[in-house]
């Protein structure tokens, strides 16, 4: 039986310093962290009890955050929705808190918008005069740097590796696209004499590999990281590389939710029952093949010789999917609901790209991208050399809604507003993020240390206590609220949990 | 390569009541649709970058992942 794909996404946003005469993106990283952090702690309903100022010298963000285990000298912040928001290398990144479902994932994935626009907007009123942070929600500059937007899925250790890479792998080279983000022209050291004037993914031109372990170099198609931060005998974490960072609320949806009840059915040994193998016979050129062919005709090769085109490979796995449905039912991918709506929407935007795909400007970034960029390169004559369409490439991005291109498109939501906007502070129930979360809300300043898998409080005399939350659907609204509402300290807590 | 059997897609299983209610972009006529990009092209013109060349050239990303 397929477990429950509790996942959750990692993005590293692009940032740049406006007016600064030496742009230091980690600095620019920590000051936009610790803007966000320190606003935070002026506003009303924070237990703080103690009066140290927002920034401490070493950069730490100290108030409404918990410093990491692992001293990095970065800022690293864990947020009362039970997120985490820390500068990697040179990027702010935020992760989202574990999920049970697609559209929790999007949900909290879009709260993680709004932290960093907010996160802008702090860090304005901190800059000298003349300065600025932009901050984009992509995946590259357009220079042959590019930076992750990871997804992670709980998965059934017991599954074999090597299950997973066989019928992972086409998945992920073919949901492109609908999970494209766009680009203008290539990064890639070469095209094969193409002229890619513009592309579908944002990512596939960094892609080497087909399996390992880099994330920054030689980027693998299928990445083999093995950090649970859970139960390691009972679970894995598939950490997937490969995906763009989506603005569209039905192409997120589509990401990690078609990927879910793949991996679901990866499970289940759901593919021996197909009628054929989808194993491609060279997944890296197929990768830019697919965000290369705007018109998604050229056909693929597979291993066994013969030849298909990405969209129908995708549609033979949502019938696959159909059929595992009916059978299996949908409980690992959020119940009957959430399952049907990915199915749906899977079929909607199969049916959309292969009829007119510029019927899906509504849904899908790429689409989206694309039409603004070709209007307007129409409009005023441009080549597609032309700096101002690389410009709205990047500004389709940007997060602060006042700069934001993409924002100004009227695309279709399937999230409410407010549920996106109690979501920056309000943590998952459905998962051990509901503890977290909770924890940090209540009690801070007693809080050491927050990982995935622990919380360390630190009450005062006794030695640090560690609380281990190993179990990612434990610790949920339904576990806990009653305990949490009934004590009235940390102390308290933690006797009552007997740790 | 000439001989290499090209899969047909097996009329995949679009469920009875396909759900069509959504895409309205797709009812639209082309020149509705025309003009309401004319429309965003303006407001896009409005907020673009103004010195273009100078923001693309300055943003670089190092390091990440």
């Amino acid at each position: 039986m397929a477990i429950v794909k509790v996942l959750g996404m990692e993005t590293e946003y692009g940032i740049v310093i406006r007016g600064a005469a030496e742009p230091n993106p980690i600095a620019a990283s920590s000051t936009l962290i610790n803007a966000y952090v320190a606003e935070l702690s002026r506003n009303v309903g924070w237990d703080f009890e103690d009066e140290s100022p927002g920034r401490d010298a070493r950069g730490f963000a100290r108030e409404g955050s918990a410093p990491p285990e692992v001293e990095t000298h970065l800022v690293n912040a864990v947020l009362t929705n039970g997120a985490r928001y820390y500068v990697d290398h040179a990027h702010p990144e935020y992760s989202t808190p574990e999920c049970s479902n697609a559209y929790e994932a999007i949900l909290y994935d879009r709260a993680g918008e709004l932290v960093l626009a907010r996160s802008v907007a702090a860090a304005a009123r901190l800059l000298p005069p003349g300065q600025s942070v932009v901050v984009l929600k992509n995946n590259s500059d357009g220079k042959g740097n590019s930076y992750g937007s990871h997804e992670n899925y709980l998965m059934d250790r017991s599954v074999p590796f090597a299950r997973i890479v066989q019928h992972v792998m086409p998945h992920f080279v073919t949901r492109q696209i609908y999970t494209g983000a766009g680009k203008v022209g290539s990064e890639a050291a070469s095209t094969g004499g193409q002229d890619v004037r513009f592309q579908i993914s944002q990512r596939a031109d960094f892609f080497e590999e087909e399996v390992g372990l880099e994330t920054t170099l030689k980027r693998p198609i299928v990445n083999t990281r093995d950090e649970p931060h859970c139960d390691s005998q009972k679970y894995r974490r598939l950490h997937v590389i490969v995906g763009d960072a989506n603005l569209a609320e039905v192409a997120g949806f589509l990401k990690v939710g078609t990927t879910s009840l793949v991996l679901s059915m990866i499970e289940d040994d759901w593919f021996a029952r197909a009628s054929r193998e989808y194993t491609l016979q060279s997944p890296v050129a197929a990768l830019r093949r697919v965000s290369y062919d705007l018109d998604l005709s050229l056909p693929l090769e597979l291993a066994d010789g013969r030849t298909m085109t990405a969209i129908d490979i995708q549609w033979e796995h949502l019938d696959l999917a159909r059929k595992y449905a009916e059978e299996r039912g949908l409980d690992s991918v959020g119940g009957a609901d959430v399952g049907r709506d990915i199915l749906q929407r899977w079929e909607q935007v199969l049916a959309g790209l292969e009829s007119d795909p510029m019927s899906l400007a509504g849904q899908l970034d790429w689409v989206a991208k694309l039409r603004v960029i070709e209007g307007y390169r129409e409009r005023h004559q441009l080549s597609w050399q032309d700096h101002r369409l690389a410009a709205m490439d990047l500004q389709y991005h940007d997060v602060d809604p006042a700069r934001s291109l993409q924002a100004r498109l009227g695309m279709e939501r399937l999230l409410d507003p407010d549920s996106v906007e109690r979501s920056v502070s309000e943590p998952p129930e459905t998962t051990r993020a509901y503890f977290r979360g909770k924890c940090l809300q209540r009690w801070s300043s007693a809080i050491a240390a927050a990982n995935w898998d622990s919380l360390v409080f630190d009450l005062g005399s006794d030695p640090l206590r560690r609380v281990p939350m190993m179990e990612p659907l434990r610790g949920t609204k339904a576990h806990v609220e009653e305990l949490l509402t009934s004590v009235s300290s940390p102390a308290e807590l933690l006797e009552r949990l007997g740790s | 390569m000439a001989e290499r059997e090209q899969i047909r897609k097996p009329a995949p299983a679009r469920s009875e009541e396909t759900p069509v209610e959504e895409v309205p972009a797709a009812n639209k006529k082309g020149e509705e649709l025309k003009a309401e990009l004319d429309d965003l092209l303006d407001e896009i013109d409005e907020v673009l970058e103004e010195n273009a060349e100078e923001f693309v050239r300055s943003y670089v990303q190092k390091g990440g992942e």
